[in-house]
């Protein structure tokens, strides 16, 4: 099964990539949930999977039994999770004001700090 | 302006005496150190790495320690009346004397890296000099050139003394120098030396970076007499006497430091006689000088060393005098153009007379010390170890240029007929400023009828600090019988007025033959352009201001450096056994798969929504098929919330539409090589075996100290509950941003100019 994730990490990476280079900013922000997703399922992969056996301690015994799964990786997916979901939110609304203001979604056109004119060289 | 004036003289009196003190200080060393003794001090500086601060005072560094307070403390002394009212008089001299202390230090340090910062705040205290006219533009190009070209070297050198300093396990000279057979059969002793010099060479402006030297006159006369002339531009001379017994000998120390040297002092002794402003003619002669010193250091012999060591005083005695006395003719007559001045020596008698004593040090004339240091120049060419002839040759040339510069720089204003269109009308300058010029040169004339107590004093600890031996110094004699050195002097006065009598003509010569040479100033800026160039060349790449540039350049930087790894690190890829594949684990991971590609290739933004909702339920359900109930009630909720937020957006927001452009097909193959690489990367990772350290030990702790059965949950708010509550501040400042950021809405504006 690791193997067969990886795979579709790649794909969701690679997706990920193409969306980011768009000029629409509105796919961009798709490309930041899509490597949002790849980057929690890598961590959890590289903790190994387990089926059927959360980390939890049963009633009456000081420690887990056997083979359960590796809580690590669990915990910091949880908090990369909330964290992505912060950043993606946020990117949201920077480019919802951008196109209010700006009128546009196009990367290319949003110039106001850089104007054309006053570019380098 | 009299408070004013009054608060010059106390501040401007102190460094006097502090100087003075310190040549006194210094004067009570000299019994020791002519003895051929040398006295050290160290303190621990930063020992972890061996560095100590250590002094060494023997025959080299106390000469240079005296020259250094003794000019030093004259030159204070000129200031307060040459900046006398000046606004900024009191930064001035405290620049001045900063300087003085970092040169002491230079020349006392015994550890490499104290030399090293010594050296640097010499390079740091002669910037603010140079650019202490800091409102003239010349002035700032000037200190800025001098700031790097010798700031570029010292760079070079401080390699070369951590390459040294690593290759005998200590930092300290006293201990390095006794090393010296060892250091010249070690492999690394070229590149150590090289480095070295690369410092040396530019500190001391040698052929080819001698440019900066004559730009740096743009600061105050007494900075150019003592840092310029006197002191600093000897700190490399210094370094490469320093060195001397455990560099010199081979045959790349000879050849680089003579070649080096001859072409230097001839090159500096004909750029001299062109220059018409008094102040550039010293500058070049300054260039001739280090050459000529460069040139003896390169040799072994005690006729060479006791040339080196006797024109090193010799030199920065009558120099500095000069540089003084041309101080004063600005001062007085309020130019230094030399086609201009004249008869001045009728309305100032003591400056023209300090002049004259100078000036025939320096052509030469006994029974000055200059002709002391003259004969031992061409005994010690004569023995130089191959080539004395052309030596010997360069050495008379550049002697006889200066013997033409000495009379156009001290005589023809003084005796020459009068002009009358100065632009102020002239006067003898105060006492405090004729104080320097006139001590100095009388010292000159002093020692050239007294040679056997500089001899005795300082020439030969010095010679002893290069060759180990005290009895290898040669004698200091104005009379040495009719020898061949004798001669060549007859020719250079001979030559040397013929080289006056000539001088404008020579002069109009080469202006023409240099205009057509390439400049190395010129060459300078085009490398300081080039440079700049460069800079914003590769910013434009890097920083673009577009999104698309940044994106690119970052994942194109991430594909090469991870494909680097893969190549450099060939990754084995094991698939253990107990890997089980099951048909729902693969039914999810298509959905995944066909979710991601929908949401990439789509124009609709419904669809695109719905198939990235469709990636969020697929990996939430991988968290639940594989055991992670916690992490997927979150995935599950905050895919909720994404596939809202969008929404919400959405209706606000203007259709999809297919990306255009010629550059998608590139994009893609970028994107398929970076997804490659990470699962490649990531397969290998899955074949390294799993250190379960951590997970065991939390494993362990969860119930016996925090008391949770949710070993997941116990990690999160009980051992990292801080990054819990960083995590909670980055959601908390996402969401007061977002506030923010609507709450400020504008509508669509026509013209985005007025947005700013």
């Amino acid at each position: 099964m690791e193997a067969l994730l990886a795979v579709a990490i790649g794909v969701l990476v690679a997706a990920s990539v193409y969306l980011m280079l768009a000029r629409n900013v509105l796919r961009f922000i798709f490309g930041l949930v899509l490597i949002s997703n790849a980057a929690n399922l890598t961590i959890f992969v590289a903790g190994r999977l387990t089926v059927g056996a959360p980390p939890l301690i049963a009633k009456g015994t000081e420690a887990p039994a056997d083979g359960v799964a590796n809580a690590l990786p669990q915990a910091l997916v949880l908090t990369a999770i909330v964290i992505g979901f912060g950043l993606f939110a946020f990117a949201l609304v920077l480019m919802f004001r951008a196109y209010t203001t700006l009128g546009t979604l196009y990367s290319d056109e949003m110039r106001i700090a850089e104007p054309p004119e006053d570019a380098i060289g | 302006m009299t408070v004013m004036k009054s608060r010059n003289d106390a501040f401007g009196l102190l460094p006097v005496g502090l100087a003075l003190l310190l040549f006194v200080w210094f004067l009570t060393f000299l019994p020791e150190v002519s003895d051929g003794k040398a006295i050290r001090y160290a303190m621990d500086w930063i020992p972890s790495l061996g560095i100590t601060l250590s002094f060494l005072i023997d025959g080299l560094s106390l000469t240079f320690a005296l020259l250094i307070t003794g000019i030093g403390s004259l030159v204070f002394l000129y200031s307060n009346s040459y900046l006398s009212g000046h606004e900024h008089f009191v930064r001035f001299m405290l620049f001045l004397f900063s300087f003085m202390l970092s040169m002491l230090g230079v020349v006392l340090a015994d550890n490499l890296i104290a030399l090293f910062v010594f050296w640097e705040l010499t390079t740091i205290t002669s910037y603010l000099l140079i650019g202490f006219g800091h409102e003239n533009e010349t002035g700032r190009r000037s200190a800025l050139q001098a700031l790097l070209v010798t700031g570029a070297g010292a760079l070079a050198m401080l390699a070369g003394f951590i390459l040294l300093g690593m290759t005998f396990g200590s930092f300290e000279l006293s201990e390095i120098l006794l090393k010296s057979e060892e250091l010249k059969v070690h492999s690394l002793y070229s590149v150590i030396l090289i480095l070295i010099l690369a410092g040396t060479f530019t500190k001391s402006a040698q052929f080819p970076f001698h440019f900066w030297l004559p730009n740096a006159m743009a600061a105050p006369t007494p900075v150019s007499s003592f840092l310029h002339s006197a002191t600093m531009v000897k700190a490399g001379i210094y370094l490469m006497a320093r060195l001397h017994p455990a560099f010199s000998g081979t045959n790349l120390w000879l050849w680089t430091l003579t070649i080096f040297g001859v072409v230097t002092a001839v090159i500096a002794s004909i750029l001299a006689l062109r220059q018409t402003d008094l102040k550039q003619a010293l500058a070049y002669t300054t260039l001739m000088a280090l050459g000529t010193l460069t040139l003896f250091l390169g040799q072994e012999s005690g006729y060479a060393v006791t040339a080196f060591a006797t024109f090193l005083i010799v030199h920065s005695l009558y120099k500095a005098a000069l540089f003084l006395v041309v101080g004063c003719i600005d001062h007085a007559a309020g130019t230094r153009d030399a086609n201009i001045l004249g008869g001045l020596g009728r309305v100032m008698p003591f400056t023209a007379v300090a002049a004259g004593l100078a000036a025939m040090s320096m052509a030469g004339f006994p029974p000055f010390l200059g002709f002391i240091g003259k004969e031992l120049k061409y005994a010690g060419a004569l023995g130089v170890a191959s080539e004395p002839i052309f030596v010997s040759g360069a050495v008379l040339i550049a002697n006889s240029l200066m013997f033409a510069v000495a009379g156009v720089v001290a005589f023809r204003p003084f005796w020459m007929s009068e002009r009358s269109n100065l632009p102020r009308e002239p006067h003898e300058v105060s006492a405090p400023m004729l104080a320097g010029p006139i001590i100095l040169a009388i010292l000159g004339t002093f020692f050239g009828i007294y040679p056997d107590i500089l001899q005795r004093a300082l020439v030969a600890p010095t010679v002893a600090s290069l060759l180990g031996n005290i009895e290898d110094s040669k004698d200091l004699k104005l009379w040495a019988g009719v020898n061949v050195p004798l001669l060549l002097s007859v020719m250079t006065v001979f030559l040397g007025l013929l080289f006056y009598w000539q001088h404008r003509r020579l002069r109009n010569i080469l202006i023409v033959v240099i205009g057509r040479a390439p400049s190395f100033d010129r060459g300078w800026d085009r490398i300081l352009d080039g440079l700049k160039g460069f800079a914003a060349w590769q910013t434009q790449i890097l920083q673009s201001g577009s999104l698309y540039h940044y994106m690119f350049v970052t994942f194109a930087t991430m594909l090469l450096s991870l494909s680097v790894a893969i190549f450099l690190k060939p990754m084995e890829i094991t698939l253990p056994d107990h890997w089980v594949i099951s048909w729902q684990g693969i039914a999810l991971i298509l959905l995944i798969i066909g979710g991601t590609l929908i949401t990439t290739v789509t124009a609709s933004r419904i669809t695109a929504m719905a198939s990235l909702g469709v990636v969020g339920i697929g990996v939430a359900m991988i968290f639940i098929g594989f055991s992670a109930p916690d992490v997927a009630i979150t995935q599950l909720l905050v895919e909720t919330l994404v596939v809202v937020l969008v929404a919400v957006a959405l209706l606000r927001l203007p259709t999809l539409e297919s990306e255009v452009g010629n550059r998608r097909p590139i994009d893609a193959v970028l994107a398929f090589g970076v997804g490659l690489t990470v699962t490649v990367i990531l397969l290998s990772v899955l074949s390294q075996p799993l250190d379960l350290r951590l997970t065991e030990f939390f494993e362990i702790t969860s119930w016996p100290e925090a008391y949770g059965r949710n070993i997941v949950n116990v990690i999160l708010v009980d051992f990292r509950a801080l990054d819990t509550f960083g995590e909670i501040a980055v959601v908390v400042v996402a969401a007061l941003s977002s506030y923010a950021l609507l709450r400020t809405t504008h509508p669509v504006s026509s013209d985005q100019g007025e947005q700013r």
